[in-house]
């Protein structure tokens, strides 16, 4: 965080001058680890295994906050009998389907729920993604309230006693085996944590997404919300999960998407499954309870932004119109697809993935197969220029001349040069003022964008083609101004804020109707732009408001800056302890009040409500129940549906490991996505032949001077002098062990790849003893922001991984794979290639 | 500083009683006359930095139209006047030395770019689109069910885009069928 995210780290280093505890938990020792009470390196990919020994830890000695779990979390629910768990699978749960690879879930249901997944689908196919699609709001209760619950959680088979059994493996002892971490030490981040957790205290998880980047990554992120919830520590002051997010509008790029599967607000997108009508979509995506049981209205209401008139009961409110998804279509299936020629044209804006995305190979063969190619950016990067400045052009394998793809490059305007939101990392939305106009032919992406659909928009005019009918009924009039002619930012937020039949805006999503009298293009945005006034530029000055600075910005939904707020007040809606006072019920008005805050409940619903009989929607939310995405409004320690590979997060070895999974039979996890492909073939594992040919770990990470794949930093001369070149980082030990030399260089290898890098020789990685018996295990850590342009260059890390994703959500596995290293600078020329079918010869890899 | 003084050599300047060399000794005629370009600028502007997502306060200073400084917005409740390496060098990012200012262009098979005006380029790329669209347009899956869409075309997004930036993009696109539309949120 402190090397990342260095100004939000200002408010740790703050906490710890007032007397908070900081642990760093990571492989390298960074400035993080430097200014922390306790760093606890471990092996790369194993973060469940230690997660998992702190559940155990709170579960064995009875650490969790009874009052917390019974209450809001669904502990109490009674899991279908027929739920089986990985200990007694040897590491799939029940219903896995070994043929497809996929698992039919209706046994990890609430007893007495039927087994239905959303989208009419009843296995955890890899063709949608995100929890909605999985159907994590889609599940069907009656009056919100799970069919079977033991409130002293003491029935064999409710969930609190099923993550007991879960996590009983996950001793210290085990946990020292896997993870490299010495078992006193887990034991001592356990019992701080649980010191610091309770009525009058509470404690934060904070992320960077490298956890995301595992084939087990989503459940890296649950076992850490299984931990929160047990402890109480989510919804409260102090407490929750924070996604260290890194890029400026990483956050606001999901919430309102350029992401395959779902539409602005979390909408999913359409799949034939999910029915030919709108009516069948929103009964099959959508609960009947919680805040998703209102999934008709945002859905409607953002229709009715995009095609006005013409959503209308004759285009079935537009539904007709949107396209639908029947695979995964996400970013690495793409590439793949311009490989086999199915994928002929291809945008990209502000983005390279040939350093950015796992096997920079293959994504430069992608491109070299497109018909054509729009490359945006403020500078010439390495997608725009893989046409004659590539490692395959470099080792004479390609000539510009056996390249076919049109390429076109337009210049980008900086964020100087417009007006917008970028979302921060707290889902607080922040409006970014212009300064200066875009020079010559710079422009804004909304620029290009509103330009080419008026083009194309213009050339189609006089189509009679139906499959044009939704580019020419889209609402596409935005106001322009100044001299390049950009579209107004602010409309646009007017549009995804929304507005009310007679024009006026809406200033809550709780306004949106599922009647078509109301626009909306992105419910949980619903009243940005209230009053006409434009939420998001609010700045009054910190100093002049509450530390919550609600008035700072604007935070979705309904500027609530701590989501589950309600659980910062007991189940009598009052607060836990003085000291965590933050929301809670005022008895003399009837209402919730807070520090400042907007109480993320419905103000006036009282702390004892129970839900009569029948109601839907949030009236089916009780009093005492503050997570109201969820259609029960508790907290998931174990999660029904949702996850394509299992309800309860367990331990797997990366896809490539030196070592066999110490806790079940199946090694990596049963659900990831791989592709045996030319060009992406794996290293061996544990147990496999050839496996000794990469014994390290590797794992790629970012520098504090550089940003993500280089485009906005290897054109910075002060970032790029302050690093200047492409390095990895080795102990000293293994050093010694393979004659690396401090200064000098290496060349690092996989199955995929050769590169080369200067060679850091440090005690910030260091070895640990892994196994069972225990052995020594080196590490080799590489930043990913070099290429081949720009200011500095260097060979990129990405060249050396592997394409394997998560199937949750479809993100490769950057952070654990394995490699060999050796002393000097690779080959140039065709001695390269020859270098890499060495490797690949004595590895067993034939193809 | 007397006339005399400011003549000798900064090493004797700094044994005067200025160890560090920062104070007295730096000073000199040219340096008195020096002003801060956030002094001279014509306004002032409230921005955001567009690197990680801690979205810390930055306050862009702009003379003759032109950016001449970056620094961080103590305003801001989130960083409160700071900035990282990054946030601090983001003046260089706007106005850096590769920056491009033209479009350029790329024939199948060429060995160099091309100059081409941005409208023709525009003009060109919306042609590219219509036709690629047209060519893989898919009606209807095997079973006869509606899927108008076409996977023949991609977009992605970086994740420094704005919010606003991405809701057109897949407002657009999405009318337009195409249903890869990705960022670098997967990554």
């Amino acid at each position: 965080m402190a090397e990342q995210h260095p100004v939000g780290f200002q408010w740790v280093v703050e906490a710890k001058e007032r007397g908070a505890t900081v642990i760093h938990v990571d492989p390298r020792y960074t400035r993080t680890s430097a200014a922390a009470d306790v760093h606890v390196p471990l092996r790369g990919g194993t973060d469940i295994a230690f997660l998992g020994g702190v559940i155990n830890y709170i579960l064995e000695n009875g650490r969790h906050f009874t009052d917390y779990v019974r209450h809001y979390t669904n502990a109490r629910v009674i899991i279908k009998p027929e739920f089986q768990d990985v200990a007694e699978l040897d590491g799939v749960f029940s219903g896995w389907d070994r043929e497809e690879g996929v698992y039919e879930v209706s046994s990890w249901g609430y007893a007495g729920t039927s087994g239905e997944l959303a989208a009419g689908k009843s296995k955890q196919t890899g063709d949608v993604s995100g929890d909605i699609a999985h159907g994590a709001h889609g599940m069907k209760l009656e009056h919100g309230e799970p069919p079977e619950e033991d409130w002293d959680l003491e029935h064999p088979n409710c969930v609190f006693q099923i993550l007991k059994r879960h996590f009983a493996p996950y001793t210290p002892e085990v946990v020292e085996q896997v993870c490299g971490v010495p078992r006193e030490k887990l034991i001592q981040v356990a019992e701080t944590l649980c010191r610091n957790s309770g009525r009058e205290r509470t404690s934060a998880v904070c992320y960077a997404v490298g956890w995301t980047q595992h084939t087990h990554g989503v459940q890296n992120i649950r076992a850490a919300s299984i931990i929160q919830l047990l402890l109480g520590n989510i919804g409260r002051p102090g407490g929750g999960i924070m996604a260290l997010r890194g890029h400026a509008n990483i956050q606001g790029s999901t919430d309102i998407p350029t992401l395959y599967d779902i539409l602005p607000g979390y909408i999913p997108m359409p799949h034939p499954d999910s029915g030919d009508s709108f009516d069948e979509f929103v009964e099959l995506n959508g609960p009947d309870t919680g805040a998703w049981g209102s999934l008709k209205s945002y859905a409607t209401s953002l229709l009715k932004a995009w095609w006005g008139e013409a959503a209308n009961p004759e285009t079935d409110m537009g539904f007709d119109y949107l396209p639908r998804i029947d695979g995964d279509h996400s970013h690495y299936p793409m590439m793949l697809r311009m490989i086999d020629g199915e994928t002929k044209g291809f945008i990209v804006i502000g983005q390279n993935p040939v350093v950015g995305s796992a096997n920079s190979g293959l994504q430069r063969k992608a491109l070299a197969n497109l018909d054509w190619l729009v490359v945006r950016d403020t500078n010439e990067i390495e997608t725009a220029a893989f046409w004659y400045d590539s490692p395959e052009i470099e080792s004479g394998q390609t000539r510009p001349e056996e390249i076919g793809t049109e390429v076109f490059f337009l210049p980008a305007a900086a964020h100087t040069e417009k007006d917008g939101t970028f979302t921060n990392t707290q889902r607080l939305l922040q409006w970014h003022f212009k300064a200066v106009e875009p020079p010559e032919d710079c422009r804004s992406d909304l620029w290009f964008t509103h330009k080419l659909g008026q083009r194309v928009r213009a050339k189609l005019s006089s189509s009679q083609d139906p499959k044009d009918r939704p580019l020419l009924d889209l609402t596409w009039d935005y106001p322009t101004q100044g001299p390049q002619d950009e579209p107004d930012a602010e409309a646009i937020m007017q549009e995804i804020s929304g507005r009310h039949a007679d024009g006026s805006f809406v200033s809550k999503y709780q306004e949106l109707k599922d009647d078509g009298s109301t626009t909306c293009g992105s419910w949980i945005h619903a009243g940005i732009y209230a009053e006409g006034i434009n939420q998001s530029a609010r700045k009054k000055p910190g100093g002049e408001q509450s530390w919550i600075a609600p008035e700072w910005g604007w935070a979705w939904p309904g500027n609530r800056h701590i989501l589950y707020n309600r659980a910062s007040a007991d189940p009598e809606g009052r607060p836990w302890s003085e000291r965590k006072r933050y929301v809670w019920w005022d008895e003399q008005e009837e209402e919730w009040t807070s520090l400042g805050d907007e109480p993320d409940f419905e103000p006036e619903k009282a702390p004892g409500y129970e839900p009569p009989e029948g109601v839907k929607g949030m009236d089916a939310i009780k009093g005492t129940s503050p997570f109201i995405l969820h259609p029960d409004g508790l907290g998931w320690l174990y999660a029904p549906q949702g996850l394509a590979d299992g309800p309860l997060p367990s331990h797997y070895e990366p896809h490539e490991s030196p070592f066999p999974n110490l806790f079940y039979g199946e090694r990596s996890n049963p659900t990831r996505q791989t592709y045996e492909r030319e060009g992406n073939d794996y290293n061996p594992s544990a147990g496999e032949e050839g496996a000794g040919v990469f014994p390290f770990v590797l794992a790629t990470y970012r520098l504090t001077e550089h940003h993500t794949a280089g485009g906005m930093s290897r054109s910075v001369p002060f970032l790029a002098e302050l690093q200047p070149e492409m390095f990895c980082e080795v102990g000293s030990e293994l050093a010694a062990e393979r004659g690396l030399e401090h200064g000098g260089w290496a060349t690092i290898a996989t199955t995929r790849a050769v590169i080369e890098a200067r060679v850091l020789v440090t005690d910030r990685i260091r070895p640990l003893r892994v196994g069972d018996p225990p052995r020594v295990m080196h590490q080799v850590g590489i930043p990913y922001h070099w290429g081949r342009k720009g200011l500095v260059t260097g060979d990129a890390g990405n060249e050396l991984l592997p394409i394997v994703l998560d199937r949750n959500v479809h993100i490769s596995e950057y952070k654990a794979a394995t490699c060999d290293i050796q002393p000097g600078r690779r080959p140039r020329g065709p001695g390269l290639q020859a270098l890499l079918d060495d490797y690949r010869r004595r590895a067993g890899v034939r193809r | 500083m007397s006339e005399r003084r400011r003549l000798l050599p900064p090493v004797l300047r700094q044994l005067q009683g200025d160890p560090l060399g920062l104070g007295r000794a730096a000073r000199s005629h040219r340096s008195e006359t020096l002003r801060p370009r956030t002094d001279t600028a014509d306004r002032v502007v409230q921005s955001v930095c567009p690197y990680c997502a801690v979205g810390c306060g930055q306050r862009v200073y702009v003379k003759d139209e032109k950016v001449v400084q970056i620094e961080g917005d103590p305003d801001s409740p989130i960083s409160r006047g700071r900035l990282c390496p990054k946030g601090a060098a983001s003046e260089a990012y706007v106005n850096s030395p590769i920056r491009e200012y033209r479009v350029k262009y790329r024939r199948p098979y060429a060995t160099g770019w091309e100059d081409l005006e941005l409208d023709q380029a525009m003009d060109m790329i919306a042609d590219r689109l219509i036709d690629t669209r047209a060519k893989t347009w898919e009606q209807n899956d095997a079973d006869g069910r509606p899927l108008r869409r076409t996977l023949g075309m991609a977009v992605l997004g970086g994740a420094t885009l704005d919010s606003e930036e991405n809701y057109l993009m897949k407002k657009f696109f999405s009318a337009a069928g195409a249903v890869s539309i990705e960022n670098q949120a997967r990554i």
